[in-house]
């Protein structure tokens, strides 16, 4: 018999605002000293009360808005009640009631052609904090300043068949996200993670098999390996009898390639949700709707369809360019500023591109301020400033957002001069010191020149327009 | 009568109770759980008193998470007086030690105390005075009140704690706060008549002591009947336990307040440092409480407890399209002995009077023995009338 998987995703994203969701604590804690980014309020204390951070709201509406979810213009938080020590205050606040958004739709695409995921429900809820094993004390400490940090949890209903298309719809919730500006959806920085629901059933079937909740996969590959596995474990039970499935959560262990089920005492229990009554209804009137709405990106397919029609860019410019948010802000900007599409994709493309991998920045990292980029693009177009040391230029700019080309041409003597007493004496000069690369070039090796050039325009600091020197250069030697 | 006694010279004296977390003392919430807690953040309400000059004179002892009926459970002890139980608070202002108390009003000992000790309460309207740096325990309906020897001690007070605060989410604005403290004049009160009915016959004296009172004093008072206001008591019960579950989870023994030394592993820790510390009023509440909140019950008991608490208002509103305010007792007697606490869970009954205005958020002010409860913003209005009525406490 040919038998399907089932598959549904509960995607957790770390939303990529500044502070934490009920409490001004910093929510970039990645790295830092234990313990550093905490405050009465995500420890828990007594007496503290949450105030929403409203950005998290935005975010949320953001997230739901990209994956075409409908909004609940009221939305609630309630508290989800279970013990664990990074928990401090033995409860989550989350959204059980009343979600931020609901009904939503992701197409993703795979070899097999295009297909829609439907969306459950986005919800917001802060995370828990981490516990650190240490083996030499045998002690287990605890590190708060992942509590409060704010999530949104996104569910699928299960109409994922494969881990190919597992694959593409994270890679897919990664990209819209990140494109929102909303989440930066790593991995392996914990800033998304996945729980894998999963069931098998006779091809053509419509009644759902035995669903198995899988936790703990740290990568793509990792999900990928436990759906193969997990969907054989299935199909064995079935089939041969080996063993009684039954409705459970499962840890995947990747090092030893196997699903174990998790204690029954780890997964059972009542979360006894109840409305928080500590925070008041969120309601989403609609200028605040609205707002959100129209800050919101063009998806990344018609950005790249919009560079070739409208720009005129190849079609492997504009795949580039639209990999990332960054890159087409700054793109868009630059191409403002120099007006010519090709030139802002041609530096993009290549020098920007060059820095990003020399400083080991993610597309995403790109603080450089576009509009100064098409001014630097406009300094070389117009012959202001030479390619060379436009390029020193720009690597002033990625260090330091503020630098404004033309100031910075001016104040390191980049700027192209006009006087051309000073590049004729140097001409004069360069020529009369090599006699040989003269006398080669009359005889017909016009490669010769390039040497005299070359140290004319090291003479000159590249500050001279090469097009000229190089007129100016044979116009001498012919006179002679 | 103190956990913690200050020296001050400030000319105006407050004592505040142990639900009202201090940083330089204990706030110990009554409970062995929370025995020699220092908290890292101060009530709001209590930093705005002291910026006005009250000098902070005692921390008093509460019964554990101030959920019983006058102190009785508190780890500090029941504290009494002739065999009559006190509320520790209200006795610090009747013997003049302090001019005001500053206390949470969690399940309605605070009104009993002052009723019996023939002072002045105020329970404001939810939601005009921070509960920022409180004991959480039934957050949607506990209020931080005062008590007094005059209204007008009660009043000055209040205008100094009332008002917006960004820290507290269900705050309101300063507008709505400022409305409630507004001079009124209270003109029908309603006599709850089905309320009376159960209390003895020292409290339907108080109550039509004080009639009498109100109709010297040009206030029309007319005994009107109503089935859905006594419903409060079973509705609140059941919210307050369940937040209260909730809210005392996270003394846990993991990070602060008790500890057991009798543990080999996580789920021992918690149970036993949970089962040695709590008392047994706690425990039931605790264990009710998470009954409600399963999945099984949610939507038969929680859910409808909800409801219940609308239908309450609506009751209220609809007298209030006819009346000014509503006048209850505060509790069933005016003495509670030692042998009254040999019913560890008579709190959740007697809390009857005293449930109304906790489910409702409405204000209430107990003067005279008895309990007026107002439309939500009319506290001002109450207090003004108590300070015309009231002879008691002059
Ligand atoms: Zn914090």
């Amino acid at each position: 018999m040919r038998y399907e998987t089932v598959i549904g995703l509960e995607v957790h994203c770390e939303l990529a605002t500044d502070s934490k969701i009920f409490c001004s604590c910093s929510a970039h804690s990645y790295g830092a000293e234990p313990n550093s980014h905490v405050c009465p309020a995500c420890c828990g204390m007594p007496g503290m009360l949450p105030v929403v951070n409203k950005r998290v709201v935005d975010y949320g509406m953001k997230a739901g808005l990209m994956l075409n979810c409908h909004i609940n213009r009221v939305t609630t938080f309630d508290k989800k009640s279970y013990y664990y020590p990074d928990l401090p205050a033995a409860y989550q606040t989350t959204q059980w009631f009343a979600p931020v958004a609901v009904n939503g739709l992701v197409e993703i695409e795979t070899s097999k052609g295009k297909k829609n995921v439907r969306i459950k429900q986005i919800h917001m809820e802060e995370d828990a904090g981490k516990l650190v094993h240490d083996i030499r004390e045998d002690t287990t400490h605890v590190d708060f300043n992942r509590t409060s940090v704010p999530l949104i949890e996104i569910v699928s209903q299960p109409d994922l068949s494969s881990a190919e298309e597992v694959e593409a719809y994270l890679e897919r919730l990664k990209t819209l996200l990140r494109y929102a500006r909303v989440a930066e959806c790593e991995m392996a920085h914990g800033t998304m993670r996945c729980d894998v629901n999963l069931s098998v059933r006779p091809e053509g079937s419509d009644k759902l098999g035995v669903r198995t909740e899988m936790k703990n996969m740290n990568s793509i590959e990792a999900i990928k390996r436990a759906i193969e596995y997990e969907t054989s474990r299935h199909i064995d039970a079935i089939e041969n009898g080996t063993e009684v499935l039954v409705q459970e959560t499962r840890r995947w262990d990747d090092i030893k390639g196997k699903s174990y089920a998790m204690r029954s005492k780890e997964t059972a229990g009542d979360y006894r949700y109840f409305p928080d009554p500590n925070v008041m209804p969120v309601v989403i009137d609609d200028k605040w709707f609205d707002e959100i709405s129209e800050s919101l990106p063009e998806f990344p397919e018609v950005k790249r369809e919009r560079y070739m029609s409208e720009y005129g860019l190849s079609e492997y410019d504009s795949e580039q360019l639209a990999k990332s948010i960054a890159l087409c802000e700054c793109f868009e900007d630059a191409y403002s500023v120099c007006g010519s599409a090709k030139d802002a994709a041609n530096w993009m493309l290549s020098e920007v591109m060059s820095n990003l991998n020399a400083r080991q920045m993610t597309y995403d990292m790109l603080t450089l301020n576009g509009k100064a980029l098409g001014e630097l693009i406009t300094l070389v177009v117009d012959g202001k400033v030479g390619r060379a040391n436009a390029k020193k230029i720009l690597n002033a700019m990625f260090d330091d957002a503020s630098v404004s080309p033309a100031e910075y041409a001016e104040k390191n003597g980049f700027v192209i001069s006009n006087d051309t007493g000073l590049m004729d004496s140097v001409i004069k000069t360069m020529v009369a010191a090599d006699p040989k690369a003269v006398a080669d070039y009359k005889s017909g090796k016009e490669k010769a020149i390039m040497a005299i050039y070359g140290k004319c325009m090291k003479e000159l600091k590249g500050n001279c327009d090469p097009q000229t020197l190089r007129t100016k250069l044979i116009e001498y030697i012919n006179s002679l | 009568m103190y956990t913690v006694k200050f020296d001050t010279d400030a000319k105006l004296k407050v004592v505040a109770d142990s639900m009202i977390l201090t940083t330089d003392s204990e706030t110990n919430a009554g409970s062995k759980m929370l025995k020699g807690y220092k908290s890292l953040l101060e009530s709001e309400a209590l930093l705005k008193l002291k910026a006005a000059g009250y000098g902070l004179c005692g921390k008093t002892p509460v019964g554990e998470f101030a959920i019983d009926l006058l102190g009785e459970t508190s780890v500090d002890g029941a504290y009494t007086k002739d065999g009559a139980l006190m509320l520790a608070s209200a006795d610090a202002v009747k013997t003049g030690d302090a001019d005001i108390a500053l206390v949470l009003d969690v399940n309605g000992s605070v009104r009993r105390g002052t009723a019996q000790s023939g002072l002045i309460s105020v329970k404001p309207t939810y939601g005009t005075v921070s509960r920022y740096g409180t004991v959480p325990v039934a957050c949607s309906g506990e209020t931080v009140s005062l008590i007094g020897k005059t209204a007008e001690d009660c009043k000055n007070a209040l205008s100094v704690i009332s008002g917006h605060d960004d820290k507290d989410g269900t705050s309101l604005s300063d507008e709505l706060c400022k409305s409630a403290l507004s001079c009124g004049s209270v003109k029908r009160i309603a006599v709850l008549k089905s309320m009376t009915e159960g209390a003895d016959s020292c409290v339907k004296a108080k109550i039509d002591a004080f009639v009498n009172a109100l109709k010297e004093n040009g206030i029309e008072a007319c005994e009107i009947d109503d089935t859905v206001i006594v419903k409060s008591r079973a509705a609140w019960n059941i919210l307050m336990s369940a937040e209260l579950c909730n809210n005392v989870s996270r003394y846990d023994g993991v990070k602060y307040g008790y500890r057991t030394e009798n543990f080999t592993n996580l789920d021992e820790l918690y149970t036993n440092s949970r089962t040695e510390a709590f008392g047994q009023l706690l425990k039931t509440a605790i264990l009710f409480g998470s009954d409600t909140l399963s999945t099984e019950n949610y939507m038969k008991v929680y859910d409808k407890a909800l409801r219940v608490r609308r239908v309450v208002l609506e009751a209220f509103n609809k007298i209030f399209g006819e009346f000014d305010a509503v006048l209850m007792p505060a509790c069933s007697k005016m003495v509670y002995t030692e042998k009254d606490t040999e019913n560890k869970f008579l709190s959740y009954t007697e809390n009857l009077y005293t449930a109304p205005a906790s489910i409702t958020g409405l204000p209430a002010v107990v003067a005279c023995g008895v309990q007026l409860v107002g439309k939500a913003f009319s506290e001002g209005a109450l207090l003004d009338t108590v300070n015309a009525v009231c002879k008691e406490g002059k």
